[in-house]
């Protein structure tokens, strides 16, 4: 009998990229494993222990009937849910079904569509359970995945920022690409956390990590079309991306529709 | 109990990338079906591609995949570029070939190490292999690391990477941040040269088969960015031509599209096998010389030794990266300039798990009309399938969880990438 806490991780519709962040965490495994129990994670071990469980972490998002039931089985297993990425936390990537109609995406991809069973949205794990606890991005940060893991174990408040991107380029001393080169960027409405990757690589910000904290997505545009430095059009798909389904982004790209 | 049907099922399948099971039933000794489902939900990029601007692509086709983002990236920027006719060479191209070489790195140590191994070994995974086998966990973990690095040196991150963009890069290194790689790779190297002598040491079931392998080939390098389409059955053809080379079925019981060979009907195999095979007087002499050493052929039809080629194939691709950075010279752009047109263009990879093929029509706006991506593990499901009929069959005496551990591992050689596959896998054995 083991009194570390047991930890479990969920795959739902999603790239695994999340959960890879945890086989990502190269130096820190084994320290993990000292500290939790890893006591169901299909990615990486044919062992799997019963629940209930300590931790759930789930990736992906809901796009079947089969997968609401089994979100609810995962949710009467688990003291604590932790969604990550994208996916989990605003329906991901394919959200951008649900501005279309989906008997057309299907037909695309299958010439036989009736085999196929899926829901007609993408939606967020928050949509169908309680949640404890939401980490963006798109991939999520492997350092805040250990931030808010060491915060629950120790019974803290998780460090994780609730401000935008804008912040992270001052802190690295990038300058601002809207600005100093005219580049498009989400920066100011999106949530920190990856470290203002794209600035840094001269390019805009696009957002994979949702809207930050009360964000104004409507002023942003607003001057970005002000300024002449992008179309309506490019402004509406640049909102609906990775994280389309987010109600901030999401309503945003719809006026600009 | 040989009157009794006997149904080997796994639900969730461990130790892959994504959502598949199995499902075996044998009646008295015979094995009477085999299906590898995978029950991954699909999420339609072929679809939501359509109407995107054709620079959002590499951008969009990373997230199929967390496990090898920069092959889908790069697969995808090559259709969209051939379709523009835009052909980079020096070091924009050595740079593509950087970044994937630290994908193959990475995903490699991951499946080694942390998925493949601990079948050979008798462990559930490599978490429980750490407490008899410390040194060499670390030393995956390690290796993996460098690999990571390497991505994320070039992207900015290692999944789903933001520097590769249609003509190029956003961002280029200079000479002197890319000599800062030549340190970890080193020991990247080292350590995979272990793993060739550590893995090379495992018993190998005796399973030769007869495949027909399908790599992509290029005149001068061991393919992995780019090249056209070879096969043992000595077709040898352009990437325009694949999808009249093969033909994509839609099976009832799975969500990945399935992949045979037009004019034979037969299942084919992409992946390390083939691509060692089919490619093996590109790799440098000493690298032959240490697989000839370590007991693999000219050619490797045992799909169990795949775990050798893949240390084999990290060997080459530290090396591939150290001769790389070791000649670059940082062009004066980090990307060449295009006119847009109304075209179409397609491109073949090398994802660590196999041939990789996107095609891209884009109108005079560059907007995206259609899609068409046929992922590597979409193509060896088939194949996997038909490993297992034989495999098993052979192990029939076996109680069923020592068989069900046996099958499982004769999927795990082919590394199956199901979060790619679906548009795309799940184990069950059923015993009469």
């Amino acid at each position: 009998m083991t009194s570390k806490p047991k930890l479990a991780v969920w795959k739902f519709a999603s790239c695994s990229g999340c959960q890879l962040s945890l086989l990502d965490c190269e130096d820190e495994l084994l320290a993990i494993v000292g500290a939790v129990d890893i006591a169901n994670f299909p990615e990486a071990s044919r062992e799997i222990v019963d629940g209930p469980y300590d931790v759930s972490l789930v990736e992906g998002s809901v796009t079947t009937q089969h997968e609401i039931d089994r979100l609810k089985d995962v949710r009467e297993q688990s003291k604590y849910i932790i969604t990550i990425g994208a996916c989990a936390t605003a329906g991901g990537i394919q959200a951008l079904r649900n501005f279309k109609d989906m008997k057309d995406f299907v037909a695309t991809v299958y010439a036989h569509p009736e085999y196929i069973s899926t829901l007609a949205n993408s939606t967020p794990i928050s949509d169908h359970i309680k949640v404890d606890y939401e980490l963006q991005g798109c991939p999520i940060n492997k350092n805040q995945l250990l931030e808010v893991l060491g915060a629950l174990l120790h019974g803290r408040r998780a460090n994780i920022p609730n401000y935008s991107v804008c912040v992270e380029c001052k802190q690295r001393g990038t300058s601002c690409v809207a600005v100093s080169k005219g580049i498009a960027c989400l920066g100011p409405v999106t949530k920190a956390g990856c470290g203002a990757i794209c600035p840094t690589y001269n390019r805009g910000c696009y957002g994979c990590f949702g809207p930050m904290e009360t964000p104004n997505p409507e002023g942003l545009s607003n001057w970005l079309l002000d300024q002449k430095l992008i179309e309506k059009e490019d402004m509406m798909r640049m909102f609906r991306t990775f994280t389309a389904g987010a109600p901030a982004f999401k309503k945003e790209s719809e006026r600009n529709e | 109990m040989n009157d009794k049907t006997r149904t080997i099922k796994v639900d969730y399948l461990a130790r892959v990338e994504g959502e598949g099971a199995m499902y075996l039933k044998i009646e008295g000794n015979t094995l009477k079906d085999v299906q590898l489902k995978i029950f991954e939900p699909p999420r339609f990029f072929e679809g939501f591609l359509q109407g995107r601007d054709h620079t959002e692509v590499p951008d969009i086709t990373a997230r199929i995949c967390g496990i090898c983002p920069v092959a889908h990236q790069l697969s995808s920027v090559y259709a969209v570029e051939n379709a523009l006719g835009i052909k980079l060479e020096g070091p924009l191209h050595d740079l593509r070939r950087l970044i994937y070489c630290g994908e193959w790195i990475t995903s490699h140590a991951l499946h080694i190490y942390m998925l493949h191994a601990p079948d050979f070994l008798g462990y559930e995974s490599a978490l429980h292999m750490a407490a008899d086998y410390p040194n060499e966990v670390q030393r995956g973990l390690q290796l993996k690391k460098v690999g990571g690095q390497l991505q994320t040196f070039l992207g900015g991150r290692n999944i789903h990477p933001v520097s590769v963009r249609v003509g190029g890069f956003h961002k280029i290194p200079s000479k002197e941040e890319l000599l800062t790689l030549k340190e970890p790779l080193e020991r990247a190297r080292e350590a995979s040269l272990k793993t060739v002598r550590w893995v090379s040491t495992f018993d190998f079931p005796d399973f030769e088969q007869d495949y027909t392998f399908v790599a992509v080939h290029h005149p001068d390098e061991y393919a992995i960015n780019e090249g056209d389409i070879a096969s043992s059955d000595g077709t040898d053809i352009e990437a325009e031509k694949f999808e009249q080379y093969i033909e994509e079925h839609q099976a009832k019981h799975t969500n990945a599209i399935q992949c045979v060979i037009r004019a034979t009907q037969k299942p084919y195999q992409v992946g390390p096998l083939a691509r060692y095979s089919l490619n093996f007087d590109k790799l440098p002499p000493h690298i032959q010389a240490l697989a000839k050493e370590v007991g693999l052929g000219e050619t490797c039809s045992n799909p169990f030794k795949s775990i050798i080629v893949r240390s084999i194939e990290t060997l080459y691709a530290c090396e591939e990266a150290l001769r790389i950075i070791d000649n670059y010279v940082k062009p004066e752009k980090p990307f060449v300039k295009y006119e847009l047109k109304a075209a179409t263009g397609c491109a073949v990879s090398e994802a660590p798990r196999g041939l990789l093929f996107h095609r891209y029509t884009m109108n005079e706006k560059g907007d995206i009309e259609k899609a068409n991506i046929i992922p590597p593990t979409a193509q060896n499901q088939k194949m996997i399938e038909d490993d297992l009929w034989k495999f098993v069959q052979k192990y029939l005496d076996l109680p069923d969880e020592k068989l069900q551990w046996q099958a499982e591992h004769a999927i795990r050689n082919y590394d199956p990438c199901i979060s790619c596959s679906v548009h795309f896998l799940k184990l069950t054995v059923d015993r009469i």
